[in-house]
């Protein structure tokens, strides 16, 4: 499990990405949930805790596509392929993520950098 | 529905996903699905990607709806009611969803020209993309965002390129003067001629294709101060009009578009119109605005079902702020809301000489757009503010 943040430091409405690869970020809704999904829109390279939180639902910052935290599944193109969720685990106030095994659908791009940095 | 690009397929799915269960016909002029215009004067234009991936529809996608696709509407008849299409045919209808989009401009005088092109459909960026390909020098006439999007992906690709701008600055209708000069100092950046406040008087058509010498083709663009501007290709990024000729004489009030309310209905019961070719009653602006974002056709036609399918009788929230972006020399613009009705326009974050800046537009103290370059994050916090709805 990875430790990302403390929930105290994380205020509703608001989002936390890990530096992990590819990155994570961690939601905490305004009904005071939290939810772990990949970071970046599987349409493009965006970062989707720079997105609209709403409900429980993240819209990508750059062309709408809406992803449910619960699921991963997005609501329309341009993205059409869901993000992975991960496990939360709340423990002392500390958030952790139970990184998914499942492969990620990331944006073309992105994972050709990957693939090229040997990651 | 009376149009199969991005707002008629929205519209599709919000009536199936508000529980419409009937008969749905889908008409569309263009003889392709439904797809993505936004990346033809970018990706698909730098052969990032390919004509499967400007697919609009899942692969697993099933509206239940009969696709007449290459099949034009020329009328609607508000008795039967009915569209009528351009091979004769007549499809009876309870309701009609207006999504006829809007066309590109052309340059007067140069029809039939070879080398002068428009950009707003895959068979346009199709043959755009083709003469790209055996390289030479781009004219760009007008320096909007299909101008400087098209500017940008050539310039990447080895294009020597210019832009001409009739206007003092480019931009400045969406962005206002300043920060419209700000964004479009991109072109200089990245070693692009950059021409303003100079009008295009035509195109010289004696050029010469590579394969020997051939009349009729674009060579020079000519300015109103007598400069000609050598030209391998010409890109027209003059503006759209909209696709409403065929709804003269039909009962539908026409206003610069189709006259909507604000929640898509038209002057003709049981008939809404959605997108392109739609000027919405903004009611925070106390006036009509024919909004041409890509995210006003994928939103607004939430409302114009529910709309139509309550025959009026719903009342749905109003709209976002309009909102729309544009990718140039690897710059993520980003803007929403109303620049023109703004007296101030403050730097909230970075700095426009490293072309990262987050500007906020206010009126009376109250923002009422937002420009971002590079700010993915700031902008939405900002962009939030500007929306009623989330106070």
């Amino acid at each position: 499990m990875i430790p990302a943040c403390r929930l105290a430091d994380l205020p509703r409405g608001e989002a936390f990405r890990l530096d992990s690869d590819p990155p994570v970020s961690v939601f905490h809704t305004d009904a005071g949930e939290v939810f772990a999904i990949d970071d970046t829109c599987t349409h493009q390279d965006a970062s989707l805790a720079d997105g609209w939180l709403e409900d429980c639902w993240v819209e990508c910052p750059l062309h709408a596509s809406k992803f449910d935290l619960r699921t991963g599944a997005v609501d329309a193109p341009p993205a059409k392929r869901p993000v992975r969720t991960h496990e939360v685990v709340i423990e002392d106030g500390m958030i952790y993520v139970q990184l998914s095994t499942a492969a990620p659908n990331l944006p073309a791009c992105v994972a050709a950098r990957l693939a090229g940095a040997g990651g | 529905m009376v149009g199969a690009s991005l707002a008629g397929l929205s519209a599709a799915r919000a009536l199936r996903r508000q529980g419409y269960d009937g008969r749905l016909v889908v008409i569309g002029d263009e003889r392709h699905r439904p797809y993505d215009r936004p990346p033809l004067s970018k990706e698909f234009l730098a052969g990032d990607i390919g004509e499967a991936e400007l697919a609009l529809e899942a692969d697993d996608e099933d509206l239940r709806a009969d696709w007449l696709l290459g099949a034009r509407a020329t009328a609607l008849d508000r008795t039967r009611p009915s569209v009528r299409l351009a091979d004769g045919r007549e499809v009876r209808a309870d309701g009609v969803v207006i999504a006829t989009g809007a066309a590109a401009r052309t340059l007067p005088g140069t029809e039939g020209l070879a080398g002068v092109h428009v950009l707003r459909t895959l068979d346009d960026a199709r043959r755009l993309r083709a003469e790209l390909a055996s390289g030479g020098r781009l004219v760009v006439i007008g320096g909007g965002f299909i101008g400087a999007e098209v500017a940008s992906t050539a310039s990447a690709l080895g294009h020597e390129v210019t832009v001409v701008e009739a206007a003092p600055t480019p931009l400045s209708g969406p962005l206002g003067e300043t920060m419209g000069g700000v964004v479009s100092a991109l072109h200089a950046d990245h070693g692009v001629r950059l021409l303003c406040g100079v009008g295009v008087r035509g195109v010289d058509g004696t050029g010469r294709s590579s394969t020997g010498g051939v009349r009729g083709r674009a060579g020079a663009v000519l300015l109103d101060d007598g400069r000609e501007i050598p030209a391998d290709v010409v890109l027209a990024g003059v503006g759209a009009r909209p696709c409403v000729g065929w709804l003269e004489g039909s009962g539908v009030a026409l206003d610069n578009g189709v006259k909507c309310g604000a929640d898509g209905r038209t002057s003709v019961p049981g008939v809404v119109a959605v997108g392109d070719c739609a000027n919405w009653h903004d009611p925070l602006a106390g006036a009509h605005r024919r909004v041409e974002h890509w995210t006003g056709a994928r939103e607004r036609p939430d409302l114009a079902v529910a709309t139509l399918l309550s025959g009026g009788a719903a009342h749905p929230r109003p709209p976002r702020p309009p909102y729309f972006w544009s990718d140039q020399y690897g710059v993520r613009i980003q803007f929403a809301g109303h620049a023109s009705g703004a007296d101030s326009v403050t730097i909230e974050e970075g700095a426009p000489d490293d072309r990262n800046v987050l500007a906020v537009y206010r009126r009376a103290g109250h923002p009422v757009a937002v420009l971002g370059m590079n700010q993915p994050r700031m902008f939405t916090r900002w962009r939030k503010q500007l929306t009623p709805t989330a106070a």
